[in-house]
């Protein structure tokens, strides 16, 4: 998510004033950008040190806290949009974690990085777990424990009465809206408690 | 780093008496302080740093005289430190009832002509924090950059913001909590019961019997020292070793070096601390619970500090004041959508953690605090 382009299309999901707590904020890039150009308001979190070093000194709010511990520090419905940005494949909590995005938010937004890519389904089919520049690491050492596609995570919003309000992908930081379980390397939702 | 080399403490007097929160006045006193670095034109660029327990005015560094006086957070504060001097106005204040040079229990009551030992009047964090406010405006400062404490410090920053929200822009609590819990009131009574049942305490008047109830000072500090130091720091520094090769057989000496290390701090603080002081100190972080005028609510305490900025922090391995305990302040201010960064620094000193000098812990205060330089009014 560190393209500027992706950036751009992300913060223009979020409504403009909004309260926003960005779950798995990096180095408040986006945070930063939503305070300064859509008037936005909240907190970031963050687990690694050096990420919470960067939010201190771009001057936004950082709360580092562990997100599979879940978001018992904010009450149902503080937020109008809770982001969950290339954050969910790297928790064990996956579900649970949705769950708590839809109570703490009005709104939801979520990317990860879609595992039915057509390249990664090539790759696959030759046997190899795929390697590219979305999903740079070995099947040993990748921090994204969760492998999912764009078409899975329809159906776990649904398990969960989640109403998608949007879904789209996004491929080389531009918005993919045909075929995106199979064109797009990122899938992203906009959605809210159902 | 650079330090501030020499720097001299000053008094303030204060004929008019002091309202406290237990009903009772304090009739004229003086208040010790120290600042380091310029106020600038606009008066803008003060930070107060407050004191825990047994620490004082002399923040950062040395008197003139004195090769080992470095003052207590030398390495946060100074030249080109995380809280610079440079930019910074920066005032250490010691706080009422202690024992190094601000009026205490060991100074004379102007109604009875001899110390006032046991009778000196119970103290809060609330009281100290307004008796700091009167200083600052004797010296012109109406709205502080910052305000900044670890532990029994951070109570007091923490109640800047409520007692007087329109003097403070940003607060810095560091290794505190929004109260004590019964554990820490336990540790507190069991010091103060070492020190109230020695001999020598006299039922606090001592200073007429010409002694000092080094005994109970003694135990008050092992145990106060003990929940100072992780588990994990306590174990790595002394584990089992032992002061010779084989066991004594003596249950009155020393063996392990542990013992000999807390005795060690003990002896040493029994001959400069003051033991009504020591009691006054623990009552008032016993008595710290700024929720408790709210039914227990800390997120409608916080109500009041809307406008202020909040960095808390604290260390994974700090069991005295745990994570958990400045997470409760964190959700008070998040509840009120209060600005606050939170971070929680893996360090393996327990609550000493938050005095030593850690490139995490200090490197997120200097990038705080410049950010507060830079929107600075000059």
């Amino acid at each position: 998510m560190s393209e500027k382009s992706e950036l751009d299309v992300i913060a223009a999901l979020v409504p403009p004033g909004s309260r926003v707590l960005d779950l798995g904020c990096g180095t408040g890039e986006l945070l930063a950008h939503l305070q300064q150009q859509r008037g936005c308001t909240g907190y970031g979190i963050e687990i690694a040190d050096d990420n919470v070093l960067a939010c201190a000194r771009r001057g936004v709010n950082v709360i580092q806290l562990n997100l599979e511990e879940g978001l018992a520090l904010f009450d149902d419905g503080t937020f109008d949009v809770v982001l969950q940005l290339d954050t969910l494949q790297h928790l064990r909590n996956t579900e649970h974690m949705l769950r708590e995005t839809a109570r703490v938010g009005r709104l939801g937004i979520l990317s990860f990085p879609n595992f039915a890519h057509w390249p990664n389904r090539l790759s696959v089919l030759r046997g190899r777990m795929p390697v590219t520049r979305r999903l740079p690491y070995q099947w040993y050492d990748t921090p994204n424990i969760r492998v999912g596609t764009h078409a899975d995570f329809e159906v776990l919003a649904r398990k969960n009465g989640l109403n998608i309000l949007d879904s789209f992908g996004l491929q080389a930081g531009r918005p993919v809206r045909r075929w995106p379980n199979l064109l797009a390397s990122t899938a992203v939702f906009k959605f809210e408690r159902g | 780093m650079a330090s501030l080399g020499h720097v001299t403490p000053q008094t303030m007097h204060f004929a008019e008496a002091l309202p406290l929160q237990s009903g009772a006045a304090l009739a004229g006193y003086d208040l010790v302080y120290e600042t380091y670095g310029a106020l600038n034109a606009a008066r803008s660029n003060a930070v107060l740093v407050c004191h825990a327990l047994n620490a004082s005015h002399h923040v950062a560094g040395t008197h003139a005289d004195e090769p080992k006086s470095e003052g207590w957070w030398d390495n946060l504060v100074g030249p080109g430190k995380p809280l610079d001097t440079e930019r910074f106005f920066v005032i250490g204040i010691n706080n009422l009832g202690s024992c190094f040079g601000s009026t205490g229990p060991m100074h004379v009551n102007p109604s009875t002509g001899r110390p006032y030992g046991a009778d000196f009047p119970v103290v809060t964090v609330e009281d100290w924090v307004d008796a700091q406010a009167r200083l600052l405006d004797r010296l012109g400062i109406t709205r502080l950059a910052a305000v900044l404490g670890g532990s029994l410090g951070g109570m007091q920053a923490l109640s800047w913001t409520l007692r007087h929200p329109e003097r403070v822009a940003y607060c810095i609590a560091v290794a505190t909590a929004p109260n004590l819990s019964a554990q820490n009131i336990a540790f507190n009574e069991v010091a103060r019961r070492a020190i109230i049942t020695d001999p020598d305490f006299h039922g606090g008047h001592f200073y007429a019997h010409g002694v000092i109830p080094k005994r109970g000072l003694r135990v008050a500090r092992m145990i106060g020292h003990i929940t100072y130091l992780s588990d994990d720091s306590m174990e790595e520094k002394f584990g089992r070793d032992m002061r010779a090769a084989e066991f004594g057989y003596t249950t009155q000496d020393i063996e392990f070096q542990i013992e000999s290390y807390l005795r060690h701090q003990g002896d040493k603080f029994s001959e400069y601390f003051d033991a009504n002081t020591y009691l006054l100190i623990t009552r008032a972080l016993d008595y710290f619970d700024p929720a408790r005028a709210f039914g227990g609510d800390l997120s409608r305490a916080f109500a009041v500090a809307r406008d202020h900025r909040f960095l808390v922090i604290s260390f994974t391995t700090d069991w005295r004041f745990s994570p958990a305990r400045s997470r409760e302040i964190v959700k008070a201010l998040v509840d009120n959508r209060i600005d606050v960064s939170y971070a929680e620094i893996a360090a393996p000193h327990g609550h000493d953690a938050f005095l030593l000098e850690d490139p995490r812990y200090h490197g997120v205060l200097r990038a705080y605090f410049q950010r507060i330089a830079a929107g600075l009014q000059r």
